[in-house]
């Protein structure tokens, strides 16, 4: 039978039951790959619910760093009675299957190309543990054991993690200890090990951070000066605000008085979420929300009036699948035009694209400073893929020098001075006009903020020449904005092509690996990440610098490329959509095989 | 007459207040509701309880959702900051700006349609959390606006202006408020001054979450036979429970009362309210009490106005999230980033 050889480079997955302790296991196998020095990136495939349904946790270990979804199972860990079948029947040809043999399975339930590892899990937990919750979780770890061995992962690397983990905790950490060595006595035992697939020691981690976006868009916000949070709970973004919340428990305390320098309130509904944003937005603090599509939708009245009114706010939106409640626990980038033009009227709003869990960060600090510069929303479009997993990525960097843009904001010394005040008035030729905070000075600068229309200096106006002059400057305020967002990275082909490719977000480790693969095969394609909308002067120069153009995107009906079009009065033939929308992450394969289609049929025809 | 600009000139024997400030300056631009709306002696008693508490005006933030009475902010306080948010969602953003400035006097300005239809959840929660702000729901029980529609807390039996008979039951605001937490709660009605403005003074100077249901008559839509938010049907049943007089921090208190006739109850700035009571079994100290008198004497048709509830000690929303004394807007990078060399003990445990 054919065996799948491969150091460094395949598929692991554990299909596990939800709520049963299996995530921190596998959390700690992943860590330990990367301890060994050698990229690994996992992913949830979870459902919506807290305990009994099928969960999955699949890790990619890639020497080369590919931090995309690759597709296929080399080695599946088959812990779920209930998704046995599938589970199974994902296997590549020549890979492996652990499963807990204690019960005998019929040999109908196997197949013949998969090499069959069988190990009596319960059995030897329920010999080591008397107590059910010990035998639960101890089962996990000793799974873990037994891989340890099957794909010769380092004992030492496994006991150092758990002294990390359990520091001053002895008796978990023993427990723990020997749970781990009851899997790999067995393994060393009973089975033959290594694998045809296995981990060696390399170094290709450094001092990249494994992190997952969530949490570092928290860390974001944190560093970048947020005080108020408001928010509703809503999957898969609440790991937002609940990390902000620990964060600001230890970083944003008074040590002498034990008061703290943030608000946090959970909101009634994403209605009010965005009423305490703009509200603490409109009164001078730095303010955020969390949120995904469906809340993105009740919101829109208020972001409308953010918009209009003038009103810094920042959003975070992890997406998820849509429409309406969709799947909640998969992921996907169809949020786009919901958040670019949100609300009624005549209205556009700026995104910023993060890419990992270093760009959560930085865009999450970056957003509240553009909210302040442009007083508008800003908002953060993440995803679950990035938002839920954990990823490899460059460490976090702040500059103690780096001081927060507060924007236009006109003091009382200034008013005082006798400085025009005129609150939607374009003086600076950038479309943004100055404001005043509440509370300022005693006789000036007061003004009455509204959603219905008025003239610069916010007195209530129905005249045409006053809406126009408004909108207008909103319009020119918003090519200002261009100027401010994270600019599109650019990677030029290994040599001149007439085609180029457009992504952004989470399809990033997967377009990476698609554009090296292409290339093996002499495909060539420039490609441009996009990082924000609006979209600077350099997208449509790359456009126009090629004939073709693929619109990778996550998404049915291809919003980014409706959006090029649109924004940039591009001919839609010229750009060609990718489209994967399943629910689950892009895969290289995935691209490079509608890239090598498309590009065949390009060549029929021309 | 909106067109016309207000003057400016103030006449020289006008009084200034303490903060050195005359009435006048108190006020706003002219307003542009129905001659004899209701809403405007309410703008009218904002603008005198103002002025007798001597607060400067620019340290009052000015909020309101979306109707005829969330348009009175602009006729009243001109050197406030004011908002006029979206319908309904006053609360949440009162809310945001209370958190974000702690300093400010927050006067939240609603109506019925906006607190009691489309922005029940919003009131309701607001209330809960005990937000610092005095909210006054100017009530008539319609939409003026869109011509005349009942809104929620008009009566089951009330009858509209084109005769239509409404047939759900009314929402109570006190009651809710009531329930929910609020620790200052009030009805008035905008054609008894000498009530509301001490009213609005004691809300203004409470320690927590305020609300004051102001009965206020639609003139044009809702001031007819059959309707239960008239000024004839107000009057005639008007039921308070005290008359209220409220008494400035360190002001010397002189007795003139009977003992027994008096509830004197000392807010958490040093002021004094002064309850002289109307009804001799009415403790305006004791919730549950104000809650079933208030359900009773609705039963029987009465109006119960007054100051109905009132807890001394109120705690706020700033006290539940144990925020710093000074305000969150005026923190900078120094207080709120961790630093750099934080940041590499994270990553390091990122690791």
């Amino acid at each position: 039978m054919k065996r799948i050889e491969a150091i460094n480079d395949f598929v692991i997955k554990f299909a596990n039951v939800n709520g049963s302790g299996s995530a921190s296991a596998n959390e700690l196998f992943v860590k330990a790959v990367l301890r060994m020095g050698v990229p690994v990136s996992p992913r949830n495939i979870f459902p919506s619910n807290i305990q009994g349904l099928p969960t999955w946790y699949e890790a990619r270990v890639c020497e080369k760093g590919y931090h995309g979804r690759r597709g296929g199972v080399d080695l599946m860990v088959a812990m779920n009675p209930q998704t046995w079948d599938a589970d199974v029947a994902e296997i590549e040809p020549g890979g492996y299957l652990v499963y807990d043999s204690t019960r005998p399975m019929p040999p109908s339930k196997f197949r013949e190309d998969v090499h069959v590892i069988g190990v009596p899990l319960t059995e030897i937990t329920n010999v080591a543990y008397l107590e059910p919750r010990q035998r639960q979780l101890f089962k996990n770890i000793i799974y873990v054991g037994v891989l340890s061995v099957l794909l010769e992962l380092d004992a030492e690397v496994f006991e150092k993690l758990f002294a990390e983990q359990y520091k001053g905790k002895e008796r978990l950490l023993d427990s723990n200890i020997q749970a781990l060595h009851l899997g790999r006595d067995y393994a060393k035992q009973h089975l033959e090990a290594p694998l045809g697939i296995r981990v060696r020691r390399s170094d290709n981690v450094g001092d990249q951070i494994f992190t997952d976006g969530n949490s570092a868009i928290a860390l974001g916000c944190l560093y970048g000066g947020a005080t108020v949070a408001a928010w509703y709970p809503i999957t898969p973004s609440s790991s937002v605000p609940e990390a902000f919340q620990k964060y600001c428990e230890t970083y944003r305390v008074d040590p002498a008085t034990g008061q703290n320098r943030y608000a946090i309130v959970q909101a009634e509904d994403e209605l009010a979420s965005i009423g305490m944003v703009v509200g603490a937005g409109w009164n001078g603090a730095r303010a955020f929300t969390a949120t995904s599509g469906p809340g993105i939708s009740l919101m829109t009245e208020f972001i409308g009036l953010a918009y209009f009114a003038e009103i810094p706010v920042t959003i975070i939106d992890v997406q998820r699948g849509g429409p309406s409640t969709g799947m909640p626990t998969r992921t996907q980038q169809s949020d786009l035009i919901s958040c670019a033009y949100a609300s009624h009227g005549d209205t556009k709003h700026v995104l910023l694209l993060p890419q990992d869990p270093f760009e959560c960060f930085e865009h999450a600090a970056a957003a509240l400073d553009l909210a302040d510069r442009l007083q508008t929303p800003i908002f953060v479009m993440t995803d679950l893929d990035i938002g839920m997993n954990q990823r490899l990525c460059k460490p976090f960097v702040w500059d103690d020098t780096r001081s927060y843009d507060r924007g236009k904001v006109m003091t009382a010394a200034e008013l005082e001075a006798g400085k025009d005040f005129g609150r939607y008035k374009d003086v600076d030729g950038d479309g943004i006009p100055w404001r005043t905070l509440p509370g300022t000075h005693p006789t000036k600068g007061s003004f009455f903020t509204r959603g219905t229309t008025r003239d610069p200096y916010a007195r209530y106006s129905e005249r045409g020449p006053d809406y126009i002059y408004n909108m207008e400057r909103l319009l020119r305020k918003f090519r200002t904005a261009a100027t401010l967002v994270p600019q599109p990275v650019l990677r030029n082909a290994a040599q001149p092509t007439r085609f180029g490719v457009i992504y952004f977000g989470s399809t990033s480790p997967a377009m990476r690996e698609a554009l090296d693969v292409l290339e093996v095969e002499d495909l060539h394609l420039d490609a441009l990440r996009l990082c924000a909308f609006p979209f600077p002067d350099s997208v449509p120069e790359f456009i126009a610098a090629h004939d073709r153009v693929f619109v990778v995107e996550q998404n049915r009906d291809a919003q980014m490329r409706s959006m090029l079009v649109n924004e940039l009065e591009i001919d839609p033939a010229r750009l060609v959509p990718v489209l994967h929308y399943d629910g689950t992450p892009i895969t290289a394969r995935f691209i490079a095989g509608a890239v090598r289609k498309s590009l065949a049929q390009l060549k029929e025809t021309a | 007459m909106t067109y016309i600009a207000k003057p400016h000139l103030h006449h020289p024997t006008l009084h200034t207040n303490k903060v050195g400030y005359t009435r006048r300056d108190y006020e706003g631009r002219i307003s542009t509701l129905c001659a004899g709306c209701g809403h405007d002696s309410i703008s009218a008693a904002i603008i005198q309880a103002c002025w007798e508490l001597d607060i400067e005006p620019h340290r009052v933030a000015k909020l309101s959702g979306i109707g005829c009475s969330s348009k009175t902010p602009d006729y009243f306080l001109g050197a406030s900051h004011g908002f006029n948010t979206v319908h309904g969602r006053m609360p949440s953003v009162l809310t945001g700006a209370n958190l974000a400035n702690r300093e400010l006097l927050y006067l939240g300005v609603s109506g019925d349609g906006d607190s009691a239809s489309i922005g029940l959840g919003q009131f309701a929660n607001a209330m809960r959390r005990g937000v610092r702000m005095a909210y006054i729901v100017e009530n008539n029980g319609v939409y003026g606006l869109t011509k005349g529609q009942f809104s929620a807390t008009a009566d089951r039996g009330s009858k509209s202006k084109k005769g239509v008979i409404n047939s759900d039951s009314p929402v109570d605001l006190v009651g809710i408020a009531l329930q929910l937490g609020a620790t200052y709660v009030a009805r008035s009605f905008s054609g008894d001054k000498a009530q509301l403005v001490p009213l609005i003074k004691g809300a203004m100077a409470h320690g927590g979450a305020a609300f004051i249901d102001v009965i206020s008559p639609c003139v044009t839509f809702n001031n007819h036979s059959g309707s239960t938010k008239s000024y004839d049907y107000v009057r005639q049943h008007n039921e308070a429970v005290s008359r209220i007089d409220f008494i400035t921090p360190g002001k010397e208190i002189t007795a003139d009362y009977s003992p027994g006739e008096v509830v004197d109850v000392a807010q958490h700035d040093g002021s004094l309210l002064r309850l002289r009571k109307l009804h001799a079994d009415y403790d305006p100290t004791d919730r549950y009490a104000a809650m079933s008198y208030m359900q009773h004497h609705a039963a029987l048709g009465e109006v119960v106005t007054g100051l109905l509830y009132v807890d001394a000690l109120a705690t706020e929303l700033h006290t539940a999230l144990n925020t710093c004394e000074a305000p969150l807007n005026t923190l900078d990078a120094p207080l709120l980033s961790p630093g750099a060399a934080t940041l590499e003990e994270i990553n390091a445990a990122l690791r």
